[in-house]
């Protein structure tokens, strides 16, 4: 397959600008003529929804929450990115270009980057006017913080609820075009297959998850933004309904599938206590700004904190990173994390936590200062872990948070399926092999207020449409492929529970394919995964009736798609033989153990192309090029 | 510990449910209650027999989906948390835990403990937004607005939609919900211009909804997971009659 991923020509900062120009039109009355269905309603899908919406598109808005508001962009905490420069301390767009692609490893697109950056100001603005309540300071002007990856003030940001407050400025956009009639909105519907009809993508299969049948809807656009994979290992920070199922669907139907193994682990989150732990939660990176992280200075040293005195510390990452310290990128805090406690130096009943000491702030600005800044943060610890942080250091450790790879889109959004655009996390854009703190926020709602509304006009005016309904003989094989799917899963009547599987695909993706990787590991991940699948498809217990709600049939199905989803992330980290961002090779790495890309060989994106069951997936390659930044070794010394 | 659960269960909108007693005795201290909910389906699903419904996505109490009446308590025992932040050293060694679904009559149970909250989406939808179109909007620091000003209006943006407020209250009211909307709105200087529509739009829409009438009795801010203070009821009636006089 050829990938084209229309990157207009000219100078970086005049792209965007011309490429605008360039899209063609769509008159505003014949919007009403184009149906576009917007699967999610997260930041990207709530945000492209509504502006959508506004244009004068139809649109069809689903998701498989109650409501709208319960989208997994809600428990963002930390802050969203932009460029602004009111703290006057040298931020410009090129720079915050600048951090991300370096923060990506150099494995982002350029033209992408520099136009996210560009359109990060204007999301500001946006939510301030519907009234987002970001945090302000006493002169009535707005504030910001520093965040990972980043040494200047520029994350915008509502106490620890950023995500929150902006999923609500969209969800309320959202609201008000259901409410004046321009969207038709349907609760608790969960995509099941993407529909393509001469090759565009022309409508969806859901099923209705309150009464079981199977329902199609027919459009002339497919917009996908149901967020990332990390579920795929179980337990990471992600919801507990979070799931690949729409994209993975979408990439059996031929949508290329790009770099599935950039996937995140974040540095600050609660460590994990027991084999019961249903999800990992993340403590905002925002504290790494006035929390210190440590480790004792002898081994397996079991004493109250607060007794061990400085000199007994290592602040290891203040040693090592002396420029970044504490705020060095989420990959290489993890990676530094994982070190010090293989290494022994652990803390906590498992061994697997550092500190993060919050003594010295509270010392110099005191506790109230602490608490208006990190107040729920510190609430949700207590809460989790019964430990106090405002006496005694937080104890943290690495999870799986979020997934950098995503389905395959072009400059305008478009995966390789005409008709299907991919926006947010869903997609693999912006951030390369790593994604820098407070830029998920800043993406989602980049594609979908920003972008999107430009590039899906184009498509229309560039393509002809026949017209397809629901009774459309794609539709009914779909219809009967998920019924007897369905069928198959409730027949089968095994031992053990969808969880329990999921449980131990977790592990093996952990094992092998979590925060360092080799070649011996991941061959172990592609055996152990297709055999899991097989005692999933011969041992699972999916209990209920199909025509009910039937919340283990869903799990059922999320997990058939995860199994599938493990095996090509297993083989994208194989075959990228190098070390960047998120991917760590354990044979490709530098004399102080940083990580070691291969420009040489791996600049370039992995889009996986589909090819029936039994068959190989195809390795598409799509060469980034750096006309502006020249690739270094990333130093955040 | 050993603990015993009492779980609503019923099968359909329409029909009547039951308390269930089911027995567990691997619970550890540090397990959330939902991750008891899960061990409890986990051994259910193994056996054959129907897991519990229940709704639960982000489980750091700020999606708003779970909503469970614990031991007779929105929420259960603990101030400011929502079902999902409750953790088993809250309770001890053989007791029993009565768990059913928040009892509204405009929240309908769905299946066991999984309702129906689409009441307050229509609430939202009818006036709970700032009519602003995407693009063109101001710079983000043309207008100052006092530190205390938005703060009051983040501090009732801090509503997750859970319902509890409405469990709460004796009359199922939905005051609390509403007043939160139009406070976070309403004491912010983008909200002024629609003050008036929002506040009379959405309170015809909670009536709608057969929401109760404010009982008066605090029982809402008292059982709200974010602490979502009746200053803001206050706010609302003021609100209210002003939009009715001027």
């Amino acid at each position: 397959m050829e990938l084209n991923s229309r990157i207009p020509a000219g100078p970086l900062v005049e792209k965007w600008d011309s490429h605008r120009f360039n899209l063609k039109l769509v008159n505003p009355a014949n919007r009403r003529k184009y149906h576009i269905v917007v699967v999610g309603t997260g930041l990207a899908g709530a945000s492209a929804a509504a502006t959508l919406a506004e244009l004068g598109y139809r649109v069809t808005s689903l998701c498989y929450h109650e409501s709208p508001r319960r989208a997994h962009s809600i428990a963002a905490q930390g802050g969203i990115n932009a460029p602004k420069n009111y703290a006057n301390d040298g931020d410009s767009i090129y720079r915050l270009f600048y951090d991300t692609i370096k923060g990506g490893d150099y494995r982002s697109r350029e033209a992408n980057v520099y136009r996210l950056a560009q359109v990060s100001n204007n999301i500001i603005d946006q939510c301030v006017a519907q009234g987002v309540p970001l945090a302000r300071d006493y002169g009535g002007l707005l504030d910001t913080r520093s965040f990972g990856g980043a040494q200047v003030s520029r994350t915008f940001y509502a106490q620890g609820q950023t995500g929150q407050q902006l999923l609500l400025g969209a969800y309320q956009a959202l609201s008000r075009q259901i409410g004046m009639g321009n969207i038709v909105f349907y609760p608790r519907r969960e995509m099941l297959d993407l529909v393509v009809i001469d090759g565009q993508a022309r409508g969806i299969v859901v099923r209705n998850m309150i009464n079981g049948q199977i329902e199609s809807i027919a459009c002339d656009a497919v917009i996908l933004a149901t967020g990332g994979y990390a579920n795929v290992f179980f337990l990471s920070t992600n919801a507990r309904m979070s799931n690949a199922t729409a994209i993975w669907r979408a990439y059996k139907r031929g949508a290329c599938f790009a770099n599935p193994c950039f996937t995140q682990i974040h540095p600050t989150c609660i460590p994990v206590s027991s084999e019961h732990q249903s999800k990992l939660t993340l403590m905002s990176e925002s504290l790494r700004n006035d929390g210190r992280i440590w480790v004792p200075m002898i081994k397996g040293d079991k004493r109250d904190p607060n007794l061990i005195p400085e000199v007994e510390r290592d602040y290891y990452l203040e040693r090592i990173y002396p420029s970044f310290g504490n705020l060095s990128p989420r990959d290489v805090s993890s990676r530094r994390a994982k070190e010090v406690c293989d290494a022994g130096f652990g803390v906590g009943p498992t061994g697997k936590a550092v500190y993060l000491d919050f003594r010295d702030t509270i010392q110099r600005n005191g506790r109230e200062w602490i608490k208006e800044k990190y107040g729920n943060l510190f609430d949700m610890y207590r809460q989790i872990t019964g430990e106090n942080a405002y006496e005694t250091p937080m104890r943290i450790y690495p999870a799986l948070h979020y997934t950098m790879g995503g389905l395959w889109v072009d400059y305008n959004l478009m995966s390789t399926i005409p008709g299907l655009f991919v926006l947010g996390e869903a997609n693999f854009s912006d951030h390369g092999a790593n994604r820098l703190g407070a830029s998920a926020l800043m993406q989602g709602l980049a594609d979908g207020y920003f972008i999107i509304s430009y590039t899906i006009g184009d498509y229309f005016a560039s393509n002809k449409f026949h017209k397809v309904d629901t009774s459309h003989e794609a539709f009914r094989t779909a219809e009967k492929e998920l019924k007897s799917t369905i069928d198959r899963l409730l027949g089968i009547r095994g031992k053990r529970a969808v969880d329990d599987i999921h449980k131990d695909l977790g592990h093996i993706m952990w094992e092998y394919c979590g925060m360092a990787r080799n070649a011996a590991g991941l061959k172990k991940a592609l055996e152990a995964i297709p055999s899991l699948e097989e005692e999933f498809w011969r041992n699972v217990s999916v209990p209920g009736r199909t025509d009910d709600l039937n919340q283990e049939l869903e799990k059922a199905q999320r997990l058939i798609d995860f199994l599938e989803l493990g095996k090509l992330i297993a083989e994208d980290a194989l075959h990228r033989e190098e070390s960047c961002g998120g991917h760590f090779r354990e044979e490709h790495e530098t004399e102080d153990n940083e990580a070691k890309r291969d420009d040489e060989n791996f600049s370039y994106v992995a889009a996986w192309e589909y090819r029936g069951p039994g068959n190989p997936p195809k390795l598409n390659k799509e060469s980034l090029n750096f006309e502006y930044l020249k690739p270094s070794q990333r130093s955040y010394k | 510990m050993h603990i015993t659960l009492r779980i609503w269960r019923q099968t359909n909108p329409a029909g009547p449910g039951r308390l269930v007693t089911y027995e567990l005795s691997d619970v550890t201290e540090d397990m959330s209650l939902l991750e008891v909910l899960d061990l409890l389906n986990l051994q259910l699903a193994r056996n054959g027999e129907e897991p519990i419904a229940f709704d639960s996505d982000c489980r750091e109490g700020i999606c708003g989906s779970c909503g469970l009446q614990i031991n007779g308590r929105p929420h259960g025992p603990l101030k400011g948390v929502a079902s999902c932040q409750i953790h088993m050293r809250t309770f001890k060694e053989n007791d029993t835990i009565t768990i059913e679904p928040f009892r509204a009559k405009a929240f309908p149970v769905v299946k066991d403990l999984v309702i129906d909250r689409t009441a307050f989406d229509r609430i939202i939808q009818a006036g709970g937004f700032i009519s602003v179109n995407t693009g063109g909007a101001p710079d983000a620091n043309a207008i100052p607005i006092p530190k205390n000003t938005v703060d009051a209006a983040f501090e009732a943006a801090a509503c997750i939609s859970c319902g509890a407020c409405v469990a709460a209250c004796k009359n199922a009211s939905a005051m609390l919900f509403v007043a939160a909307k139009v406070a976070h709105l309403g004491r912010l200087p983008q909200g002024e211009v629609e003050r008036k529509e929002r506040c009379l739009s959405m309170v015809a829409q909670m009536d709608a909804e057969k929401f109760g009438a404010c009982s008066n009795t605090y029982a809402c801010e008292a059982e709200c997971p974010k602490e979502i203070s009746v200053d803001n009821i206050a706010f609302l009636n003021r609100e209210l009659l002003r939009a009715k006089v001027f």
